[in-house]
């Protein structure tokens, strides 16, 4: 793992007596993409808006690209870019005056990219006209055009998919691969599983202000994914009707594609062996993989049965 | 303090405004009245009264007056002279009561409307201080009050030389009082005003309470404004400079507290009373 780029350790932020989120602990390696997923009031915006300061912690310590928010939070904030849940703007302002006011809080002077900017989201022709006739996808295609405007070493998106149309859901991934390819760093929360699929290097599930699972989505469905079946197909399915009879096999279904239950997921080595003794010419052999909505419920219940039992 | 991010912040809000008809036709409605509409009519009125009873009654009033002040009253009738104590020195107020409304009217809704609009996120997570936002937003509803001052008072002064000055030899107005008042007096009392509603805009959960409470704020002010301008045209020397010298030191320690006061979490609706929250469900 390459240096932290975000640490948070025992982090603590109350309201009034309200815990957001309670010993928080995170590491957000430079240059990965973490998603923090949760439903909501997990705590994942205030988590956010501790990163850059706009929050202070009441306890715990928090990092930032070496630098503590409270203390350095201006700093932390000028390499950062956010993309709120909600895309807000000075409605009667243009696209175009809302980003020149961006440019100029991050001082980036008549240099700033905002054309460049305004292309990359496909919003160039509307940059002239009052945001507030922009479409939310519009609005949220001129939050992403903002957040990048300064070139930020991390970007942080809280709920950017949020109620957008799939073209606009989909400028924001591509923005997420392509910031990340460029070597950013990049937070996302969301509660929209599918979202975080394929894009995220670390996930972090969160709930009831904490983070209680944190680690590559690989590595995540080795420790909870307890699935045992295989997709098994040969050129000549009739070979494959053996299957039920192998040892180690505990069932198998053909309709449509053939699929076997196991008894463990080390037997499959030895059963290939077999159907290839038996002249099987396999085109097939793939574990069940968990999608992230399937391994995100399967942690649920995990750590469901993990507190009855240590309740009983 | 980066001076070119308060003034984009000053210049966000008042392109804003300008773009805002509803909110600025009100505003300039409210100056042309006090600069325009009734001194025309009152000086109108005075310098062409065909009825004598009206004229003594307002030489009635100008006899209560101080001395000093009856002494400088200029005109040989006795139309003139009440033209001209009505100019120089009844209508004075009206430079106070103008700017602090305006003021007061942007002024209210500058860190509340943040949060509402949901900008307040925007600037939380902005490299901008405290400070300078706080700066930004002061200016930016002070230069509309200040303005729709400056340019009252030259269309006042103007209408004023064009109505009386004939009959008085010639252009007599602004006098030194006049002066001591719009560029020594009227700047810091606007900004005593905008220290408290600046403050009061990042306290309370809506710009309608905002609006509510910048009222009751600027009231007291208007009055106090109001009796000083009053005073300070009759004696511009004293009363005027040193007026002026304590309102620029009181504006001074209530725009320090108020800058110290607007903390970034209340840009997005933290810390503030009674605000409405969300909560977590408790383990």
């Amino acid at each position: 793992m390459s240096d932290p780029a975000i640490t948070f350790s025992r982090v603590g932020r109350r309201f009034g007596d309200i815990e957001a989120v309670r010993d928080l602990d995170i590491t957000v390696a430079a240059g990965s993409v973490a998603v923090l997923l949760g439903p909501n009031g997990a705590g994942k915006t205030t988590t956010v808006r501790l990163a850059t300061g706009a929050l202070q912690a009441h306890a715990g310590v928090i990092k930032v690209l070496g630098m503590d928010p409270r203390v350095d939070g201006n700093d932390i904030r000028r390499l950062s870019g956010v993309v709120p849940p909600k895309a807000a703007f000075y409605d009667r302002l243009t696209g175009r005056e809302n980003l020149e006011f961006a440019a100029k809080l991050w001082e980036l002077g008549a240099a700033a990219p905002i054309a460049a900017a305004a292309e990359r989201f496909g919003i160039s022709e509307a940059l002239g006209q009052e945001v507030g006739g922009y479409s939310t996808g519009m609005r949220t295609r001129l939050a992403l055009a903002r957040a990048i405007l300064h070139d930020p070493t991390i970007l942080l998106l809280d709920e950017p998919t949020a109620g957008l149309d799939p073209e606009s859901a989909r400028a924001v991934l591509d923005l997420i691969r392509d910031m990340a390819g460029q070597g950013r760093t990049i937070v996302m929360c969301t509660h929209l599983l599918h979202e975080a699929e394929g894009i995220a290097d670390q996930v972090v599930l969160m709930n009831e202000g904490h983070a209680w699972v944190a680690g590559h989505p690989d590595h995540l469905a080795e420790q909870y994914w307890r699935d045992t079946r295989v997709h098994i197909d040969a050129e000549d399915r009739t070979v494959l009707e053996v299957l039920p009879d192998l040892e180690g096999v505990v069932a198998a279904t053909f309709n449509g594609h053939v699929t076997a239950e196991l008894d463990d997921l080390n037997r499959l080595p030895d059963i290939i062996e077999k159907l290839v003794g038996r002249g099987a010419r396999l085109t097939r052999v793939e574990p069940i993989q968990p999608t992230l909505e399937e391994l995100y419920f399967e942690m649920q219940r995990h750590r469901r049965r993990q507190r009855e039992g240590a309740g009983s | 303090m980066n001076l070119h991010r308060v003034w984009a912040v000053a210049r966000t809000d008042l392109r804003q405004l300008a773009k805002s008809r509803d909110y600025w036709l009100p505003m300039g409605l409210l100056a042309a009245l006090f600069f325009i509409v009734i001194p025309v009519v009152a000086l109108n009125v005075v310098t062409s009264a065909q009825d004598s009873e009206v004229v003594t009654q307002i030489g009635t009033v100008l006899d209560t007056l101080p001395l000093t002040i009856q002494e400088n009253i200029q005109g040989d009738t006795p139309e003139v002279q009440a033209a001209f104590a009505i100019a120089v020195y009844l209508l004075a107020p009206i430079a106070v009561v103008v700017p602090l409304t305006i003021a007061a009217a942007v002024g209210s809704n500058t860190i509340v409307g943040e949060r509402e609009r949901g900008t307040g996120e925007f600037l939380a997570h902005s490299p901008i201080t405290e400070r300078e936002l706080y700066t930004g937003k002061l200016l930016a509803a002070l230069i509309p009050g200040y303005g729709a001052t400056l340019v009252g008072f030259g269309i006042y002064s103007l209408l004023v030389n064009l109505i009386v000055g004939p009959d008085l030899g010639g252009w007599f107005f602004p006098t030194s009082g006049w002066w001591v008042l719009i560029l020594w007096v009227v700047p810091p009392a606007i900004a005593i005003a905008l220290s408290l509603i600046v403050r009061i805009s990042a306290r309370v959960q809506s710009a309608a309470a905002a609006q509510q409470a910048a009222s009751l704020v600027s009231l007291p002010v208007i009055v106090i404004s109001y009796a000083v301008a009053s005073g300070l045209v009759y004696d511009p020397a004293r009363t005027g400079l040193v007026t002026g010298l304590v309102a620029w030191m009181i504006a001074y320690l209530g725009l320090a507290s108020g800058s110290r006061a607007l903390r970034r979490e209340i840009l997005l609706g933290i810390g503030i009373k009674s605000a409405k929250r969300v909560t977590v469900p408790k383990r």
